[in-house]
């Protein structure tokens, strides 16, 4: 690991201290946070995938009823009977925050209450095929939406988990390291230093203790004579 | 208030207006490309786009998937499901897992 460009100070050692905390403790709460989104995100997938299954089914019975209709009716009549739809879709959307990411939730409303009143046509003209291709098309409707909503919050999710597992590997296998190893350099150099001052004093502290004692012999052989 | 609109072949779009949803026809990749963009800018939330084309728009679908809205879902069209639906769960779990541990049994 490769360790930073600092000077060894003892003022540059507690600042990569108090920085080497605050990694740690973001390291910490990153973990966390992913955590947490891949339990969410396994939950809705999984249900995304159920939902999935389940709407494709539908609107494959939808789509061959609709397909025998057409078969069996006049092109300009079917778009005639289809042109102005009876149920109005008015779509809310509101927003669910998991983990500070902000996933769409859609809630509708259909406008007409009753269930037998889906058809936006007369029976005149129309053949009995399309009707059942109606029904089954408003059966898939609410599953469709709900399939909006899991697919998309599971697409942002996934790009969040992403992002914060980048994090989190950045944080563990570069920043920390290479804090660690920068602040072991200090606190050796710093020591180094320390230990080498001593020695110096100590030296010193010798010649002068030898000086002395040459001094006072030299006293003592003058007070002699 | 927010729309919902569907792409796709007319045999494929027309069924979704009698539910309240908003057909857009679009004959051929390019027409269907030039509808997603336009959309997207009005206030729809949720677009849907047959197979058929989203499979040849998966470098445009990739634009908008940061995107909250609108959500483009791919679903099958008359000519039946490729499996493009599937294949977007899958690679979103793995996005996110690292490898596929849903789709593996």
């Amino acid at each position: 690991m490769a360790r930073l460009n600092v000077n060894p100070t003892r003022m540059v050692l507690t600042n990569l201290k108090r920085r080497l905390r605050t990694a740690q403790r973001g390291h910490k709460l990153l973990k966390d946070k992913r955590d947490e989104l891949m339990k969410q995100f396994l939950d809705i997938v999984r249900e995304n995938r159920r939902v999935r299954e389940e709407a494709e089914s539908l609107l494959k019975s939808a789509h061959s009823r609709f397909l025998m209709a057409r078969a069996v009716m006049n092109d300009d009549l079917m778009e005639e009977a289809l042109c102005f739809p009876k149920m109005k879709m008015t779509l809310q959307a509101s927003l669910r925050n998991i983990m500070s990411v902000n996933v769409p939730v859609l809630s509708f409303d259909t406008g007409n209450a009753s269930e037998g009143d889906i058809y936006p046509y007369g029976f005149a003209t129309t053949s009995g095929e399309l009707d059942g291709a109606i029904a089954s098309f408003s059966a898939a409707a609410s599953v469709l939406l709900k399939l909006a909503e899991l697919e998309k919050s599971a697409q942002l999710l996934a790009d969040e988990i992403e992002k914060t597992r980048r994090r989190v590997n950045a944080l563990e296998y570069v920043m920390i390291p290479n804090l660690q190893e920068t602040i072991k350099y200090i606190v050796m150099k710093l020591d180094e230093n320390e230990r080498g001052n001593l020695t110096r004093l100590m030296k010193v502290k010798d010649m002068m203790v030898e000086q002395m004692r040459q001094q006072r012999m030299k006293e003592d052989l003058e007070a002699a004579k | 208030m927010y729309r919902v609109g569907v792409i796709g072949d007319k045999d494929s779009v027309l069924g979704f207006t009698a539910i309240g949803f908003e057909a857009f026809p679009a004959e051929n990749p390019e027409q269907a490309e030039r509808l997603l963009r336009e959309l997207s800018e009005k206030d729809f939330a949720v677009l849907y786009l047959t197979e058929q084309y989203a499979a040849a728009l998966e470098s445009v679908l990739v634009q908008f998937r940061s995107r909250r809205f609108p959500a483009i879902i791919p679903i099958p069209g008359v000519q039946g499901g490729l499996g493009i639906g599937m294949a977007g769960v899958k690679q979103c779990v793995e996005k996110a897992v690292g490898a596929d541990i849903l789709f593996n049994e």
